[in-house]
């Protein structure tokens, strides 16, 4: 059989099975959930924060993953995000190995989609596994419960299920854009730690110019704000302009840091390793 | 239509390479050709620029100017130039946190055509069959080195490049190489290796190219390199003076000088018969006459450094080593 992304692909899951910081990323994905409702657990005497949701914490364990995702735009996920997308390329150039793959029958451009759909694949994964133990964590706490939707009305404990997900996914827009940002980083610095922190403090950039005075009207338009679009779905109806937004908005960051990326991938020299 | 031998391009053919970095010229129009069968040495010193051109060879690093072809193709537009070619440059690198055959199922299937179906084979080959389910982080360098061997083995090449294979080896690593490499020769394969182990290059190869400074020195047979740099002899007699003189007065007598008391020049058979006559005529009788044979080693100094390695006293081509001259230069 004739090699191809799809074998890259799959050697790539390969080896993020064989690596520590895969687990420590979707580790810390599924144990924060399970923290944060112990948190709730032994604090369901006090009120709750004044944030989405923080109301129904402890009515419906359906409220626990979109409170999560909330706060976890931050710097979790993000970081989740970045230990795999930002180590892609530079473990590479750390073991040396790139001279190894690139002199095999594999193109550059098929080497670096493959890693491209391998780390969206990881990211993809940890968000899901996050979503997923947060409604079971948060249901066993507070039970399968109706939600109160951000406009009021009740939504059927099924149907919050539903919403939880798609929320999920939407949440993904974003998560896409970091993964573009660490793959450019990755490519370009070649070193895993400068690549993670990099993409890391982008993030955290796009939330300090967010509340810099003056910048306001930048606000729709960072990507920090695109982590929230997902709350459009928990109105009634449902709200498309802010997914919508989302999506354009991201693709404006990571089309451009993508192509950047396999630019820098396909004409590097390796002199190195 | 078939191409014939005749007419197939050659496996390694490089014209007016150059790679620069900044000011920096660390390749500066290199020219090699390496022909089906050969086992090809490519030497130098460190910093020389051969690693750099084996790299360009692989299509690892874009040249500045001049072009590669291997069996034709240029390995910088496409890696389907790299079809039927194996190797590695300094020394050859995996994925240290899976085992050595994780690490060739890997490479394996990054070759496709069958190439994961030929591993048993390959680890039989560098005998690593036993340690091949280790993880490579825990591989000795010389394991490694086979194992890249074995990496190599797997594209079924007709043609492998080898980036110092028996380096930081211990003396029976050394032997193993050399003896994987002569077998692989045997075999048909086509090989370019480049080492700082010269007698073993001058053991192992028909052909060697001389890099210095980023510059072709020298490109051709082994053979005829050692006869273009001459025989030298050392010489004493029972009247020193006097054969010093009729060895400077003698024609075809060459580089004469005095060295740890003896006498030294270069001469062919004949020219030494007629000088042993006229030192006989003179009243100096021979006492020792040796002839000091060439090796590779004494030939790589005199290119690269511009004095005899051994002795490093004298320029083959010249008094002046910053105006020696190659024994023969690239073609």
């Amino acid at each position: 059989m004739n090699p191809g992304v799809g074998t890259v692909y799959r050697w790539e899951l390969t080896k993020l099975r064989y690596q520590k910081r895969t687990y420590l990323g979707l580790g810390a994905a599924a144990i924060v959930p399970i923290i944060f409702v112990v948190a709730i657990h032994f604090r369901h005497n006090q009120r709750g924060g004044d944030f989405a949701f923080a109301s129904y914490l402890t009515r419906s364990g359906l409220a626990v993953p979109l409170v999560i995702i909330l706060f976890g735009a931050v710097w979790m996920f993000p970081l989740i995000t970045a230990l795999v997308a930002g180590d892609i390329f530079a473990s590479e150039d750390h073991n040396g190995t790139l001279k190894t793959i690139f002199t095999r029958s594999l193109e550059r451009g098929q080497i670096f989609a493959g890693k491209a759909l391998a780390a969206a694949t990881y990211a993809i994964a940890a968000i899901l596994l996050d979503g997923t133990v947060a409604v079971i964590a948060g249901s066993m706490q507070s039970g399968f419960n109706s939600l109160q939707s951000l406009s009021g009305t009740i939504v059927s404990a099924p149907k919050a299920l539903e919403l939880v997900y798609v929320s999920l996914l939407v949440y993904l827009i974003p998560i896409g854009t970091v993964v573009c940002i660490g793959l450019l980083l990755s490519s370009i610095t070649r070193n895993s730690a400068a690549a993670v922190v990099g993409t890391l403090m982008i993030s955290l950039l796009f939330q300090l110019i967010g509340i810099l005075p003056g910048l306001g009207g930048t606000v729709p338009y960072l990507l920090s704000t695109q982590f929230n679009a997902w709350q459009g779905l928990l109105r009634t109806p449902i709200d498309w302009a802010p997914i919508v937004r989302a999506a354009w908005v991201c693709a404006m960051y990571g089309i451009p840091s993508l192509a950047a990326a396999y630019l820098v991938f396909l004409r590097r020299d390796v002199a190195g390793g | 239509m078939s191409v014939s031998p005749a007419e197939s391009p050659p496996p390694v053919e490089v014209r007016g390479l150059v790679k620069r970095y900044g000011d920096l010229t660390a390749v500066a129009g290199v020219d090699i050709t390496v022909n089906t069968g050969d086992v090809y040495g490519y030497l130098g010193p460190n910093g020389a620029g051969k690693t750099t051109s084996l790299r360009m060879m692989l299509g690892l690093i874009r040249p500045t100017a001049g072009t590669v072809r291997l069996f034709g193709r240029d390995p910088m537009l496409s890696v389907k130039a790299l079809e039927g070619v194996a190797g590695f440059v300094e020394a050859p690198t995996f994925y240290p946190y899976m085992s050595g055959r994780r690490n060739l199922e890997l490479l394996g299937a990054f070759d496709g055509h069958g190439a994961s179906a030929r591993i048993d084979e390959a680890l039989e080959i560098v005998e690593l069959s036993d340690r091949a389910r280790d993880k490579v982080g825990g591989y000795s360098h010389g394991m490694r080195q086979r194992l890249g061997i074995a990496a190599a083995l797997l594209r079924r090449p007709n043609l492998m490049l080898l980036d110092e294979p028996a380096t930081g080896l211990d003396p029976a690593g050394m032997r193993d190489m050399r003896v994987l490499v002569r077998r692989l020769a045997d075999q048909g394969i086509t090989v370019m290796l480049s080492s700082h182990l010269l007698a073993e290059v001058e053991e192992l190869c028909n052909k060697v190219a001389i890099i210095q400074a980023g510059t072709i020195v020298y490109e051709g047979e082994i053979a005829e390199l050692k006869r273009g740099g001459g025989t030298s002899y050392r010489l004493a007699t029972t009247d020193d003076e006097r054969a010093l003189a009729v060895c400077r007065a003698q024609p075809n007598i060459g580089d004469v000088r005095t060295d740890h008391g003896r006498i030294s020049f270069t001469a062919d058979d004949a020219a030494v018969a007629e000088l042993s006559q006229a030192l006989v005529e003179a009243g100096a009788l021979i006492r020792v006459l040796t002839p000091q044979t060439m090796t590779l080693e004494d030939l790589f100094f005199s290119l690269t450094e511009g004095t005899d390695g051994a002795r490093g006293e004298r320029s083959i081509a010249g008094e002046h080593p910053e105006s020696a001259e190659p024994a023969e230069t690239a073609r």
